[in-house]
């Protein structure tokens, strides 16, 4: 296998010493050796893909409240997230695959949420947070709150907690990561808040209203504090 | 100071007395200006008509030297609005008086105090807010926390909390899109709400000139929980508590509870025990020391970029706080452990493995302290970053109600441990930090050197808890089990928490719920003066100025 390259003095290139005969040591491992002389592993396409896929997630970097800073702590030393194979914080939303929605979503903040959302590519998963992400938690009562991520958009996994302990967050993102390797999707769900331009909603009162505040083309998102679950 | 500026003023001592201020010798200065007085917990405050108010104020703080303008709180009565002016002196903060305007039921407009202190500029856009008072002469009167299309306003009495609303997302503007504010050619930016750098969901309006700011403008409001209603809606005794563990959530948590204690036990008339007070003082100080590390971490998260070694360093550290925090309090981060008269509960048992625990961590705490120095106060690049970029002169930190670290980074002697003592600090040995420098490198400088007093603080208090004796340690004095504090008595008591003065305005209706709950932030305050240290700066040293300001935006917007 070498002797193609090996030059017409008959010395040897540093790359052949490194080589030696057959394949470099160290690339072998335990794992290597269990497959012997026959290296090659039969599987279907997606159930390897969803293994690659579920090994190495790519985090946002994204801190609402207070939840951030467990959410900081479950990406710094002692809980150190990296473990499992999915502690890289991407500041852009176009690199990651998967959002932590780490606090209480008020009504101002959510169209940009969805937004950032959105220009996540796919496939994309979300882990909600604490109590705020599932219901509102202690805040659910006021004036602008959103009861929960789930409203504005769907949601993988929920860690419940105010706020969930470093262990909680790990733990839920590795199930994310075991369901994701198992090729699970997640459930679809109902979202009452939707982002659609200001044109196209349903003409009642309150849009007549503010018809000449807002532009025709631009986004907006309901707020409705008494119907939403 | 220049030859022309006036003397250092002469005025301040006006009614100052050996027993407190005199409010008679204050009413006869402003003379015709009172319409009534009322009395406070906390202070006398005089009744002003709705379009006298920038003469009251301009009065008091030009020759009263009440140069420190706290809070503005606004309210609605049946009858009537109120705005409050909570005024102080950053020399001597016990000296306090309230200026109060009512408007009418119907048309609540009153005159805007912006132009004689600049911090009420967002304190009257909030009451506007969530409220509904209108400022005349106000320069920018919009809605601050509230999406700009909001219909109502949440804190007044009628307001339908059930109506729809619809929020607009027109903040996507083309961020290349060419600007011609100003004439020559800028370009218009937005940072954030999501945005690293911004420690939150804050939204910087940025107007660059080149890679210089030329404008910039905080939009807040991304995290607005409606903490006022709730606690509005909350029982003194228990169901408060928790909340302001929330505000800034930085593990100052029991710093914020101390807000709330004190203003509630003040306004019932609750006795602390002392050894519960130890227990407080130890304990809070313990929550400053994270809440500052945490500042230290990201701010070095700020200037490097990426997640540094000092951010690692910082969230170790911290987590050895947590640790002792969640032996005491059960906790890791909303500690929910104060109770109005006293704490929860004792110390954990064995007690002796808790006193070596915390001093195990203060033994270390040097030896870090040196790291972090060598890292950061002591690293080249971190100076050419940080010196003389960002400057707050003193008197515009005044202007802007700047407390904390950020007033004392500029020289601010201004620390409400030690000028309006509670808890056991006054008994205790430690020092205020100051640093001169007015820029980002000392804002840092001094949380670094604070975390040093506050190791102090606690190592003495070790020693006072570990020598009492057993059968004195009171941790809660007798509290009515509903809690009514007297109809119409108001209050407006501060503590320093971790960011600068935090304070609580109650109003009690006879209740066993306060008519009226506001809190006075101190990031709110802090972030206002944001402008005045970025523009004209690099973009890079606005992300700088912004995280020595070491805002968190769940006190922010509360
Ligand atoms: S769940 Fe609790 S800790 Fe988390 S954001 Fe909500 S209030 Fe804060």
């Amino acid at each position: 296998m070498s002797s193609h390259n090996q030059d017409t003095t008959g010395a040897q290139t540093t790359q052949e010493a490194r080589m030696g005969e057959g394949v470099d040591n160290r690339f072998n491992s335990k794992l290597r050796e269990a497959f012997g002389s026959s290296p090659f592993i039969l599987t279907k396409f997606d159930s390897f893909m969803n293994w690659v896929r579920g090994s190495s997630m790519f985090m946002l970097q994204f801190g609402i409240a207070c939840c951030s800073i467990e959410m900081m702590h479950t990406y710094a030393v002692k809980h150190d997230l990296d473990r499992f194979g999915s502690g890289v914080p991407r500041a852009s939303p176009r690199q990651a695959d998967v959002i932590i929605v780490p606090g209480t979503i008020v009504s101002k903040f959510a169209p940009r949420m969805k937004r950032v959302y959105d220009q996540m590519p796919e496939p994309k998963f979300v882990v909600s947070m604490g109590s705020c992400t599932c219901s509102g938690g202690p805040f659910q009562e006021g004036y602008n709150v959103i009861k929960g991520a789930e409203e504005v958009i769907p949601c993988d996994i929920h860690v419940p907690g105010c706020p969930p302990r470093p262990e909680a967050l790990i733990y839920g993102i590795v199930k994310l990561q075991e369901r994701i390797a198992n090729g699970e999707t997640a459930p679809v769900t109902v979202k009452p808040y939707e982002l659609e331009q200001f044109g196209d909603l349903e003409e009642d009162e309150l849009v007549q209203h503010l018809a000449d505040q807002i532009d025709e083309e631009d986004l907006v998102m309901r707020y409705n504090w008494a119907e939403s679950p | 100071m220049s030859l022309e500026a006036p003397e250092p003023s002469t005025h301040t001592d006006v009614g100052v007395t050996e027993t407190g201020l005199d409010y008679d010798v204050l009413e006869s200065l402003l003379g015709e200006l009172v319409i009534d007085r009322e009395t406070h917990h906390n202070a006398e405050a005089f009744v002003v008509r709705p379009d006298r108010v920038a003469d009251a104020l301009s009065v008091l703080r030009e020759e009263a030297g009440f140069d420190h303008c706290s809070c503005v709180t606004a309210q609605q009565y049946e009858d009537r609005y109120e705005s409050i002016y909570h005024l102080k002196k950053y020399d001597d903060p016990t000296q306090e008086v309230g200026v109060v305007v009512p408007t009418s039921i119907h048309e609540p407009k009153s005159q805007s105090g912006s132009g004689v202190y600049r911090t009420a500029d967002w304190h009257e856009r909030e009451a506007y807010d969530l409220v509904g008072i209108e400022y005349d002469d106000h320069p920018d009167l919009r809605r601050i926390l509230l999406p700009e299309t909001w219909q109502g306003h949440p804190l007044s009495q009628n307001y339908d909390q059930e109506r729809q609303q619809v929020v607009p997302l027109t903040e996507h503007a083309n961020p290349l899109e060419e600007d011609h504010r100003g004439g020559t050619d800028t370009m218009f930016i937005n940072i954030g709400p999501h945005h690293p750098a911004t420690h939150g969901v804050l939204h910087l309006k940025t107007t660059l000139n080149g890679e210089q700011v030329a404008d910039v403008e905080s939009d807040i409001g991304y995290l607005h929980r409606c903490e006022e209603q709730i606690c509005q809606q909350g029982t003194y005794r228990h169901q408060i508590m928790p909340y302001p563990d929330r505000w800034d959530y930085i593990s100052a948590g029991l710093l914020n509870e101390w807000a709330y204690a004190r203003a509630a036990e003040d306004l019932a008339d609750i006795d602390v025990p002392e050894y519960a007070q130890i227990i407080r003082t130890m304990s809070a100080e313990l929550c400053r020391i994270a809440s500052h590390l945490l500042a230290l971490g990201t701010f070095a998260i700020d200037v490097y970029g990426d997640f540094s070694a000092i951010f690692m360093y910082a969230f170790r550290d911290r987590e050895v706080v947590q640790n002792i925090l969640e032996d005491l309090t059960g906790q890791r981060m909303m500690f929910n452990y104060f109770r109005l008269g006293g704490v929860a509960w004792d110390l954990p048992e064995p007690r002796e493995k808790f006193f070596e625990k915390t001093r195990d961590f203060l033994d270390e705490l040097p030896t870090r302290l040196e790291e972090y120095h060598n890292l950061v106060s002591g690293n080249e690049v971190l100076q050419l970053r940080c010196v003389d970029t960002g400057i707050l002169e003193p008197e515009v930190a005044k202007q802007y109600g700047c407390t904390g670290p950020v007033a004392r980074g500029s020289g601010v002697d201004y620390d409400l441990r030690r000028d309006d003592p509670y808890g056991y600090y006054d008994r205790l040995d430690w020092d205020v930090v100051t640093e001169d420098g007015c820029d980002n490198y000392s804002r840092v400088l001094v949380r670094l050197r604070e975390v040093e007093e506050s190791a102090k603080i606690i190592d003495q208090c070790v020693n006072l808890l570990e020598e009492w004796p057993e059968d004195d340690r009171t941790i809660q004095s007798n509290v009515p089990r509903t809690l009514k504090p007297d109809p119409d008595t108001e209050i407006y008591r501060a503590v320093e928490g971790a960011k600068g003065e935090l304070g609580i305005y109650i109003r009690s209706d006879g209740t066993d719920t306060p008519a009226r709950f506001k809190i006075r932030s101190p990031c709110f305050s802090n972030l206002q003066a944001l402008p005045e240290m970025a523009e004209g700066e690099y973009v890079p040293d606005l992300v700088a100025a912004l995280g020595s300001l070491d805002i968190v935006l769940g006190e922010v917007d509360r």
